[in-house]
């Protein structure tokens, strides 16, 4: 090829960037403002709900509430978006909150029927090592074994609910020290419910971790291009095994949390919540497809079925419509990441073979007319 | 121009019954561009692969300035300062140029936030662009997702990010295979300006046009051996083709 032919193409050069950056930055603003869309969402839910019933709904202790049904799913919420990021599913979470809260209430009640710190420390303790442990084993499977995360993690959310039943007989447990009743399920600071407080700072640990930190940006890689990571020296099992096991140690903070606000295991409680979380974390924008997720994303996607059962309680709407309205939310939300995916897809991802060819050819063609 | 950044003496490559590489040579001087040309199965991608850490040789020799090396993986590849760009760009498409270039290299805070984890993102958001416009590779946007740039501006990303790292040598598997006529002369320019800031450049291409036309010297393959090593300037396409696929040396082959 002559230097004649570079010059002559030198002058499209400029018409392809100008027809491409507006994209790029639109693709950027897009991104960016999903998760604003999502709170304009809720909000306007909010201002609904506000106006037909304007005494009961907009009130500091009804919000109380609805933060506090928010608090468990949300610290779940965390791991899970992390888990998804990877490219990953976790369905075992809601079993893996009620085996930890077993273990802790198994260790408190054989530590006798101390009610000080010393036991719930202990208890805690016990929970969130349950908690790792579970989340290990996912791990482990889904990186090492090269099982589906789905099976993997349905296979845990069986077992550990079933190993839960077979260490209870099935019936509920409920020992829980009073200290941690009064300060965790029930204790306020400054009017915040103490379960508001803890899921709080654990919704700004899983953002500051996602976004500032070499985890985060490795988790969202591998989601990515899993591959790619590989080549640049990371150890893609080991971090992927950190993820879950992340997630796992959340499970078991929230198995704490349940068990001292409902000062039971409730075994048979929470074989849905799987669902809850990930219909969460999809509404709040992150992919199952992985890469992209954000966790402020997956609270606000928490918020929006919680808001809208307490709503249609209060205005006497059956509160089965929830579902309804949930169900139709989450189909929306993937149907916009598909879209988006779409569109990402066609400005830009390898071209598929055929204009591969159709660019060697038209390439070659050039070089003929020049010769 | 004494000794080659990069000798490969005697490589032997068989995967069962293939035999890839039967006793190939190769090697490429600091700023200059090295083509590797040949047919479909003469043994390039095995030879990149194997300089490239990513694979390894039943027998023959590494020589990195001069000395003889042995790679295990190809972090002992990046470790010497030699970047390899596969053909399938290897890029995480919906992290930023930024966060691709330091993906795996991150810059760390310093004191207790950097052992937390704490990235220093702002500098490495610096130093990134710096990084980009020094080669020229024009970056339109650092913040969006690489997945909503067009193929060529990625190509030139994944040029860039592994040119900002390669120290000595950079190894560019077909670059240009799945780009356009515009985008190819973008990348052609890209391996000119990594070649003037004295950085070895090993091109694997097709395209004889492209070889002739950015390498200084072109090594021919074929049948897992070096057949011809050509000054570019004093070669043209026929001979070259003429060496990928024997014609040349007729008496041998019959």
């Amino acid at each position: 090829m002559s230097l004649k032919t570079e010059d002559a193409i030198g002058g499209h050069e400029t018409e392809d960037s100008v027809i491409r950056k507006p994209l790029g930055a639109r693709l950027g603003h897009t991104l960016k403002s999903q998760a604003m869309q999502i709170v304009l969402v809720w909000l306007g839910i909010v201002v609904i709900f506000s106006v037909l019933s304007p005494d009961a709904f907009l009130d500091i202790t009804n919000f109380r509430n609805i933060a506090i049904s928010v608090s468990i799913l949300a610290i779940l919420g965390v791991g899970t978006t992390l888990i998804i990021v990877t490219g990953g599913i976790d369905l075992s979470m809601g079993s893996i909150l009620v085996f930890s809260g077993v273990i802790a209430s198994m260790v408190m009640r054989g530590m006798g029927d101390g009610e000080g710190w010393g036991v719930a420390i202990a208890g805690i303790l016990a929970a969130l090592v349950s908690g790792l442990l579970w989340g290990l084993l996912n791990g482990f499977l889904v990186a090492k074994a090269k099982v589906p995360a789905m099976i993997v993690t349905l296979g845990t959310f069986g077992a550990a609910l079933g190993l839960s039943q077979v260490l209870t007989g099935g019936i509920d447990l409920r020992a829980a020290p009073e200290v941690l009743v009064d300060s965790v399920g029930f204790g306020s600071l400054f009017g915040v419910p103490s379960l508001v407080i803890i899921a709080t700072v654990v919704v700004i640990f899983g953002i500051v971790l996602l976004n500032h930190t070499k985890f985060g940006l490795r988790t969202s890689a591998i989601g990515s291009n899993a591959e790619a990571c590989r080549r640049v020296g990371i150890n893609v099992d080991r971090q992927l095994i950190k993820v879950y096991a992340l997630a796992g140690l959340l499970a078991g903070l929230a198995g704490v949390l349940n068990l001292s606000f409902f000062r039971s295991t409730t075994i048979a409680g929470h074989s849905l919540t799987n669902l809850d979380v990930i219909a969460g974390v999809v509404i709040g924008g992150t992919s199952l497809f992985g890469g992209i997720g954000t966790v402020f994303g997956t609270l606000v996607g928490l918020f929006i079925p919680a808001t809208l059962r307490n709503g249609f309680v209060i205005l006497g709407v059956q509160p089965y419509w929830q579902q309804v309205v949930v169900g139709a939310f989450l189909v929306g939300a993937v149907y916009i990441d598909q879209t988006r995916r779409a569109a990402n897809a066609r400005g830009t991802t390898r071209e598929p073979l055929f204009s591969r060819i159709f660019h060697r050819n038209s390439s070659t063609n050039t070089n003929r007319k020049e010769s | 121009m004494t000794t080659p950044i990069y000798e490969a003496r005697d490589m032997v490559r068989t995967y069962g019954s293939v035999r890839a590489l039967e006793g190939a040579n190769f090697d490429v001087y600091p700023g200059e561009v090295s083509a590797m040309i040949g047919d479909n199965g003469a043994g390039k991608s095995t030879l990149v692969r194997i300089l490239s850490g990513a694979d390894k040789a039943n027998s023959g020799q590494i020589l990195f300035n001069g000395e003889p090396i042995t790679l295990e993986n190809p972090t002992d590849a990046r470790i010497r300062g030699i970047e390899t760009v596969f053909q399938d760009l290897a890029l995480a498409n919906h992290l930023n140029p930024i966060q691709n270039m330091y993906l795996g290299r991150e810059l760390m805070k310093p004191g207790i936030l950097g052992s937390l984890g704490f990235m220093q993102r702002s500098e490495m958001r610096i130093q990134g662009k710096n990084a980009f416009s020094a080669l020229g590779a024009t970056v339109r946007d650092f913040s969006g997702p690489v997945s909503g740039m067009s193929g060529g501006q990625r190509q030139a990303i994944a040029v860039a990010r592994a040119a900002a790292w390669a120290s000595d040598v950079i190894f560019l598997d077909e670059p240009t295979a799945a780009l356009g006529v515009v985008q190819t002369k973008g990348v052609m320019d890209l391996i000119r300006r990594i070649r003037d800031k004295g950085i070895a450049v090993v091109l694997i291409s097709h395209s004889m046009p492209h070889v002739l036309d950015v390498a200084d010297r072109v090594h021919v393959l074929r049948h897992g051996k070096r057949v011809a090593v050509m000054e570019a300037k004093n070669t043209n396409v026929e001979e070259l083709v003429g060496a990928m696929t024997g014609a040349l040396d007729g008496k041998e082959a019959a």
